[in-house]
């Protein structure tokens, strides 16, 4: 694995899903703010919610970058449209999988059975993140999609 | 009457569920016919948005997140369309209103043959800290009822209409999370502790509660996801409990010590109701198209920053001591107009924006059939020369009362002043912005002689350097020869609206107030005389200008009158009659639109207006300074500085 390649690719692509995410609200697409949603989970201030929250996302984008990496080593491959369509891939898993388990993960967050009370009071974001408005899944496909192309052309493989 | 909020909902033995009936018909749908009076509506707030409740416990006028954004409530222009969200008696009987003692929390009492109910409602965000543990949603409106006596059968209509009811609003139904409505970028959340039925884009439900029973709703609104969604058990009663000490703690602030305090406390908690906290600006009313005259097009959207308001308000905030609030309306004044100085308009958006252009809301009825409902306001194009006087004047007070403008401040003002040398002789729309072109008005030139005048004031004290004040002086002395000669007329024995005119009108009262002519002086005493004899009605009230058809009188312009007896003009008891003539023509809740109808006293025009209430509170502090033998134009007091307290931080109760 090229050591240098991820830190530079990941950092790049993860700054790429930030930035598609947080235009995709300011533009209306949703209302979803990820560094928000992460950052509650360890705070119930809103301004340190979200800064906390974006130096958690940055972070956990870089690490989920190595399993692209991984990825592209295992196959000897890495070019702009292969990591689009893991990003694709991605993209697909967190709306489905991911949305669904982040009720029962999230500390603060209620859900449709038990409903709100004094301690989870965040909105679920429902299948595929519909809660959070009805084009949000296709920001999170846009932002995994730029993701993945991004760490696909600019990866070296070692 | 004194406030009713029971613990009951927390006690053990609370555990009986209200019961809910089977609805025939379904639900209850406001009718044209159902307009209520101006002023039979409460308002309540968080000091980013306000809503209008009426006699009935119907919000008929919400607009989230902020005053000037779309409402989703609407029936106060249009019964079958706006959208109002009601709880309320299903049997007919007495309403009584009030809010708790000194807070924007409003309470509603039904008493029907069977019980008695009552209805408290507010908006919990005001005043939230920053650090609590428990998070609160972005804008909320909480009602709870709680039935006091016997039992007694509610009904909840909850009827949400998007852009000003322009279209419907689809109404999900979330499991236990409770009913979601997505519209534009914001979600809303209406959580119930009984469960709601939907059909045709409402929800709705009948309950019968008994003694010591509750029913609790929450109302939520965010632009962000996730949203925060408030449970609906028994921290709702903290959450009520807590806005009432926030306002309460706020309220107790007041630096005032009159016979009139429950009057000035009401008429401040109103204009802090109107505030906008996160920018500092203060809107002139939470409304738009109430009409000026019932049935006509006198409509115009109010959900703006005046600036010929700034000099009164500054006033009343620094006078009973608030000074975050005079603070912020300053720094909103100075700052957020940048982008047009040294040129002024003449109103503002929230954010110092120029306010949108006006256009009509053709889908809506009206107010009582008053046409057209209006949205953006077309004076935002209008020249008004009044308004450097009115800001330089707030200044000047800020700094006479201790504050310190700096550097940056200090060459914005210089900046208006020179502006003011440069075009004081020019004919302008004046400070009631008629729709009929430019005149030389009296009052803009008064106020162009109040701005010169203050910039010299501030000099000599050592709080503005590098003025040109040998020029202001000029300029000062010859606006005043032309007030004195051009803008007095002989044969009328008064001062005009015009320059070389005939016309009155009631702002010419002010005078005495912004220094430039004593009350007592015989001209004034003269204008005075002939105001009331071509402006003044049998009952003590004021036009603002000789206009026909008549409109509604003017109420600040009596209170106007108020501060001129109490200033000089008349005497001490003249003038506290006239106050508490002026008292009886506020509602229930003791609240004030911007006009009176002279012949049912009825409110008309937006409402309630910040305006009639900084002028309410300018009449009394007035009234007082003359029960104490103090100099009477507070913001030429040498005592003024004392009033600054030592610290802002120590100050407790504030609301942002």
């Amino acid at each position: 694995m090229n050591w240098e390649s991820w830190l530079f690719s990941g950092f790049l692509a993860t700054l790429a899903v930030s930035t598609i995410l947080s235009g995709s609200q300011g533009l209306g697409l949703t209302r979803m703010n990820i560094p928000y949603m992460i950052g509650t989970t360890v705070t119930s201030d809103r301004e340190k919610a979200k800064a906390y929250g974006f130096i958690l996302h940055v972070l956990n984008g870089w690490v989920f970058s190595i399993i692209y990496v991984l990825i592209f080593e295992d196959r000897h491959y890495a070019n702009w449209w292969f990591g689009l369509l893991l990003g694709l891939a991605h993209a697909l898993f967190v709306l489905t999988v991911g949305m669904s388990l982040i009720p029962g993960m999230h500390p603060r967050m209620a859900s449709e059975q038990h409903g709100p009370n004094a301690v989870r009071q965040l909105e679920p974001p429902g299948f595929m993140a519909l809660n959070y408005g009805y084009q949000t899944p296709l920001s999170v496909i846009l932002s995994h999609a730029a993701f993945g192309a991004i760490l696909g052309s600019l990866y070296h493989l070692k | 009457m004194s406030s009713h909020i029971s613990a009951s909902a927390n006690s053990p033995s609370h555990e009986r569920l209200p019961h809910v009936t089977e609805l025939s018909p379904e639900y209850s749908q406001v009718q044209p016919s159902d307009f209520p009076a101006i002023q039979d509506y409460g308002i309540i707030g968080d000091c980013r948005a306000a809503a209008l409740v009426s006699k009935q416990g119907s919000i008929d006028w919400l607009c989230w997140p902020r005053f000037d954004k779309p409402a989703i409530f609407a029936a106060l222009l249009d019964r079958q369309r706006g959208g109002n969200w009601q709880i309320s008696a299903v049997l007919s009987g007495k309403v009584d209103r009030y809010y708790v003692p000194e807070t924007n929390v409003l309470q509603t009492q039904f008493s029907t043959k069977t019980g008695i109910a009552i209805l408290t409602d507010l908006m919990s965000g005001a005043g939230q800290l920053p650090h609590q543990l428990i998070m609160t949603p972005d804008h909320e409106i909480i009602r709870y009822v709680e039935c006091t006596k016997g039992k007694i059968e509610i009904e909840i209509t909850f009827f949400p209409r998007a852009d000003y009811g322009a279209r419907a609003v689809q109404i999900h139904e979330v499991g236990k999370l409770g009913l979601r409505m997505a519209v534009g970028k914001g979600v809303y959340w209406l959580r119930s502790s009984v469960p709601l039925k939907i059909k045709d884009g409402r929800a709705f439900a009948r309950v019968m509660i008994h003694s010591r029973e509750t029913i609790q709703f929450s109302l939520s609104y965010s632009e962000e996801a996730p949203a925060v969604l408030p449970a609906i058990d028994k921290s709702i009663l903290d959450r009520v409990q807590g806005s009432i000490g926030r306002w309460q703690a706020w309220a107790k602030r007041a630096d005032y010590d009159g016979s009139n305090r429950g009057e000035v406390i009401r008429s401040a908690l109103a204009l802090k109701l109107l505030s906008y906290a996160p920018s500092g600006a203060i809107i002139a009313a939470p409304t738009t198209s109430l009409p000026e005259r019932i049935g006509a097009d006198l409509n115009w959207d109010y959900r703006f920053c005046w600036l010929r308001d700034a000099s009164l308000t500054i006033r009343a905030l620094l006078e009973l001591g608030y000074w975050y609030e005079a603070t912020d309306f300053l720094d909103w004044m100075l700052h957020a107009t940048r982008l047009t100085q040294p040129e002024l308009r003449i109103l503002y958006s929230l954010y110092g924006d120029r306010a949108p252009h006006e256009k009509t809301l053709d889908h809506l009825s009206g107010y009582k059939n008053s046409r057209p409902v209006r949205i953006g306001n077309a004076a935002r194009d209008q020249y008004q020369l009044d308004v450097y006087g009115e800001v330089i004047d707030a200044a000047a007070q800020y700094a006479f009362h201790g504050g310190n403008l700096d550097r940056e401040m200090q060459k914005v003002l210089i900046g208006f002043g020179n502006y003011v040398v440069q075009h004081w002789d020019s004919p302008d729309e004046g400070i009631w912005e008629p729709r009929t072109g430019r005149e030389n008005h009296t009052h803009s030139r008064l106020l162009c002689w109040t701005a010169l005048d203050r910039l010299i004031t501030l000099h000599q004290k050592g709080k503005l350097q590098r003025a040109p004040v040998e020029i202001y002086k000029k300029n000062a002395e010859a606006i005043c020869q032309q007030i004195k000669s051009r803008g007095w007329n002989e044969k009328l024995q008064s001062y005009v609206s015009v320059l070389d005119g005939d016309k009155l009108d009631s702002s010419l009262l002010l005078m005495s107030w912004y220094g430039f002519e004593k009350a007592n002086s015989p001209r004034m005493q003269g204008t005075y005389r002939a105001i009331r004899q071509r402006l003044g009605t049998k009952d003590g009230l004021l036009y603002r200008y000789e206009v026909y058809p008549r409109e509604g009188t003017f109420a600040i312009c009596s209170f106007w009158e108020t501060e001129f007896l109490a200033i000089g003009g008349g005497t001490l008891a003249e003038a506290q009659a006239m106050f508490d003539r002026l008292v009886r023509f506020r509602n229930d809740l003791g609240l004030y639109g911007e006009e009176i109808d002279p012949d049912t006293g009825a409110a008309l025009g937006n409402f309630p207006q910040a305006f009639t209430h900084v002028g309410l509170i300018g009449a009394a502090l007035s009234i007082r300074q003359r029960e104490k033998g103090e100099q009477q134009l507070a913001h030429r007091s040498k005592d003024a500085e004392k009033r600054r307290p030592h610290s802002e931080a120590n100050i407790s109760g504030h609301i942002s």
